[in-house]
């Protein structure tokens, strides 16, 4: 444990990517194999089962330093993540444990059938024997969540270089759903094992925004591909062996929320993998996002919800042709290929469509297509490279998105709220009315968008033009106005304004505008796709 | 019904009593200066009433003005009211201003910090009936661990980047955390360069206070004479053309709210360290305690939730007021985080 939590410690000091690369390497040559795989697990987001809720957390942390709860969840609120909370809070101790990152975790899994004062007893022990960051690494396992600054891309840099082996085989061996009870380090990282395969996905490649005048960047327009850029849920879907498997992005299999492609095995043979995205589709056109997330978050995927909200997967990629990797092949010749499959079959009936490819002779007729995303229920166009082998990870230069602009209107500050970690004492957090009468109506929430030194202007006026406080949050005299961008907008029966906006931020302070004409919640509701 | 013995009023804290303004934030007659940051030192006061050794400060910030000096524990009546000047521990000649009229004792604190720096007068309670006190930190979240600790860390730090051939520039607001950080660099390792804005200061301070050597950087420094050293700058020095000279080089700044693992994280600065110049949790409880007042007045920092804590867990007749410190007390730290946070 001590020498994981120096390594959060190193990693938590430092913004340059060489030393976490460094600090995470020296870890894997120097740590034990089962301390290993457990850092692999944590830093990829496998933690172990939450083995005590984060109420009873609370109220065991609070006790032990002897203060109040209101108080423990308003330091909560401000410091933003909850290990961090507990370790702050909790009395300051010398000692330090020797413990290994494996046994403390065997430990805290064993925790979850203990009877709860037995839990209790563990944590108040626990917390007493450990230092700052042993007790953070403690809380985080016991939480979940580690984000730390460490992408899986640098965690697998790392371990490239303690193990020389190739980053992206390992990218490939890391992914799909082991876990430290189910295999070793030997076995995951160093060994091959050929029937581990049959349900991994490859590492995904993704595209990077395009810059400002990418255009010339680009030229000849006639060695990219173009094709509407989907908004729904990335994946990649295998089929081998007389089986299909569904992987999201974030590396979730999630074969059993779309048992609609089960129909695939009737047409696509085995050993083929495709990549696209998962679009709702009923009546036979493209939904909005919103009604995706009624398919991901639910737990149980009812004959109802199936055909209230049919699903589709439109491919755009093909990874894995008559069981060979093909990811080096021109993307020309792999959707050829692609083409040829879907274009062959009935595969429409099944619920699989291939997202058209288009050409351009020039930029011009390029950004009028682009102007049609919305009409196409699309984000914008993709951009790829016809030569582009597919990469893993997030990689420069062969795939662009260039996304529609968002929408935008101009709302009014009506309440903020204090921001957390590096903004904690800073009110970063506002909230946006729009005219309905002469009354101002929330409509949405934004923390990003203003620079430090703006945050800074609207914190200092915040704090002199406070009408009333609600705990953490202030409501403030109307009177700034902000223009908000969103991505995304759909009516809503759990806003009281009637309306949900996607991926709400400030795009700027428009300090020229008094809050009269600030826009009406009737011209945010003209912006809904009809 | 009574008239309070101190409002708060658009222009300060004010004595009516004794027609008298305490740190006040707008141009008065009469104000008495806790200290010398630029918040509760402001500029169009017809006279100022300060410690004797904060008038070399508040001349050099503010020019040519009006000042009469008082020592500690001295008092001096205004129109029957009594007042005097107790260290706060905050900064170099930083005082608690003690005001007393028929019996009834006030105490306000400025900025203050309980643990002994080595530097500014050490912090002495004040008992008194009514507590006006700052709490920047005043959440349980912040505990700061012994300075020795630090400044062990911090003279490590330094080694470290001088093994590797590189200069350690650590940010400091040049009145107050630069005379502390100075104090306990250990010059074994190797000689201190300044700032021209820290050395000033300094400069000022030397008199009065005992620090070990500096040397100022001017254009004619010479690059490799800095290489390997520690160099003390105001934060606003980050990212300017200034500290190419130093080139190369690590960065450090030092502040309660490094505290936060967000603020670690994101800064522009290589390491932070957790040192603050204003008091914690336990500092802050330790103290209200240790006065044996009955009411607190929180200003500036966590004010709410550190008097509700106040007023239910512990029983005093506590409550907020709003100064306009409020922005620039937590600056005084903060501006080394914003002027790095790119």
């Amino acid at each position: 444990m001590k020498k994981f939590a120096q390594l959060i410690k190193t990693i938590d000091s430092t913004n340059k990517t060489n030393l976490k690369v460094a600090a995470l390497t020296e870890y894997f040559q120097t740590a034990a194999d089962n301390d290993k795989l457990w850092a692999i697990a944590i830093l990829s987001h496998r933690r172990p089962k939450r083995p005590v809720n984060t109420t009873l957390l609370r109220q065991w942390a609070t006790e032990i330093s002897n203060i109040p709860l209101w108080l423990f969840e308003e330091s909560y609120h401000i410091v933003g993540d909850l290990a961090e909370t507990i370790a702050l809070i909790l009395p300051t101790t010398e000692s330090s444990s020797d413990k290994s990152l494996a046994a403390y975790i065997s430990e805290i899994q064993a925790l979850r059938t203990l009877p709860e004062a037995e839990k209790k007893e563990y944590l108040h022990t626990n917390w007493m024997k450990l230092d700052y960051y042993e007790r953070f690494v403690f809380n985080k396992i016991i939480t979940g969540s580690f984000r730390i600054g460490v992408s899986q891309k640098l965690m697998t840099r790392a371990l490239s270089k303690a193990t020389n082996i190739d980053e992206d085989i390992l990218a490939y061996k890391l992914m799909g759903n082991w876990t430290p009870d189910s295999t070793t380090f030997q076995k995951l990282v160093l060994e091959e094992n050929e029937e581990d395969y049959l349900s991994k996905p490859y590492p995904f490649y993704l595209a990077y925004a395009v810059e400002d005048d990418f255009q010339k960047e680009l030229e000849p327009i006639s060695q990219w591909s173009f094709e509407h850029k989907w908004d729904g849920i990335r994946a990649q879907v295998i089929i081998r062996n007389d089986e299909v498997f569904t992987w999201s992005r974030g590396e979730e299999l999630v074969t059993d929320k779309f048992p609609e492609f089960q129909k695939f095995l009737k047409e696509i043979p085995n050993g083929t993998v495709l990549d696209g995205e998962i679009l709702p589709f009923g009546n036979d056109v493209i939904g909005n996002f919103k009604d995706l997330q009624t398919r991901i978050g639910r737990k149980n995927i009812t004959k109802a919800l199936l055909k209230k909200t049919p699903v589709i997967l439109i491919a755009y990629d093909l990874l894995e042709w008559k069981g060979n990797d093909i990811r080096q092949k021109p993307f020309s010749e792999r959707r050829k290929i692609l083409d040829k499959l879907i274009n062959d079959c009935n595969c429409n009936s099944l619920g699989l469509y291939l997202s058209e490819t288009m050409a351009f002779s020039s930029w011009k007729e390029a950004a009028n297509e682009r102007e049609l995303s919305r009409e196409k229920h699309s984000e914008g166009l993709m951009i790829k490279k016809k030569e582009s082998p597919y990469l893993v990870g997030r990689k420069k230069g062969d795939w662009w998105k260039w996304k529609t602009d968002p929408f935008t209107i101009d709302g009014v500050l009506t309440y903020a709220m204090r921001g957390h970690g590096r903004r904690a004492n800073l009110y970063t957090d506002y909230t946006f009315g729009l005219w309905d009468g002469d009354e101002l109506v929330t409509f949405a929430k934004a923390y990003s968008g203003l620079t430090d030194a703006e945050f800074k202007k609207v914190d200092a006026w915040i704090k002199r033009n406070t009408l009333e406080r609600f705990g953490p949050v202030r409501s403030v005299t109307p009177h700034h106005v902000f223009e908000i961008a969103f991505e995304g907008i759909a009516e809503s029966k759990r806003h009281k304004s009637g309306v949900a906006t996607r991926f709400p931020r400030i795009l700027r302070w428009r300090k020229d505008k008094p809050i009269e004409e600030a826009n009406t919640l009737d011209d945010l509701k003209a912006l809904i796709p009809k | 019904m009574k008239q309070p013995l101190l409002v708060f009023n658009k222009k300060g804290i004010y004595c009516k009593q004794a027609d008298v303004y305490i740190d006040a934030w707008r141009p008065v007659d009469k104000c008495i200066i806790t200290h010398g940051h630029a918040d509760h030192s402001r500029w169009g006061h017809k006279q100022y009433i300060t410690h004797t050794n904060n008038v070399p400060i508040i001349k050099h910030r503010l020019g040519d003005i009006t000042v009469t000096a008082k020592e500690w524990n001295e008092t001096f009546i205004i129109n029957g009211v009594t007042f005097s000047l107790h260290p706060a521990g905050h900064i170099v000649a930083s005082s608690q201003v003690r005001v007393e009229y028929k019996g009834e004792v006030w105490v306000f604190t400025g900025d203050f910090k309980t643990e002994n720096d080595g530097i500014a007068e050490p912090f002495e309670p004040v008992s008194c009936h009514t507590f006006i006190t700052e709490c920047t930190f005043g959440l349980p979240a912040f505990k700061w661990v012994p300075q020795k600790e630090v400044f062990s860390d911090i003279n490590s730090w330094w080694n470290t980047n001088k093994e590797e051939g590189k200069t350690s520039v650590l940010f400091g607001y040049s009145l107050g955390k630069a005379q502390r950080l100075l104090k306990h660099l250990d010059t074994s390792i190797g000689k201190i360069y300044t700032h021209g804005a820290i050395e000033n200061m300094t400069e000022i301070l030397r008199p009065i206070y005992d620090f070990p050597n500096t040397e100022r950087i001017t254009r004619d420094t010479k690059k490799e004479d800095i290489k390997g050293n520690i160099v003390l700058a105001p934060p606003s020095a980050h990212g300017g053309t200034w500290i190419r000279k130093m080139v190369p080089f690590v960065t450090a700044s030092a502040s309660g709210w490094m505290t936060f693992r967000g603020a670690r994280r994101r800064r522009a600065i290589d390491k932070g360290f957790v040192l603050s110049d204003h008091a914690d949790w336990n500092g802050l409880i330790e103290t209200i305690k240790a006065t044996n007042c009955e009411k607190v007045i929180a200003t500036h920092g966590y004010t709410d939730i550190f008097s509700r804590y106040l007023r239910e867990e512990l029983g005093y007749d506590a409550r907020t007021e709003e100064t306009q410190y409020e922005e620039d007390s937590s600056e005084t730290e903060q501006k080394l985080d914003n002027a790095s946070v790119k």
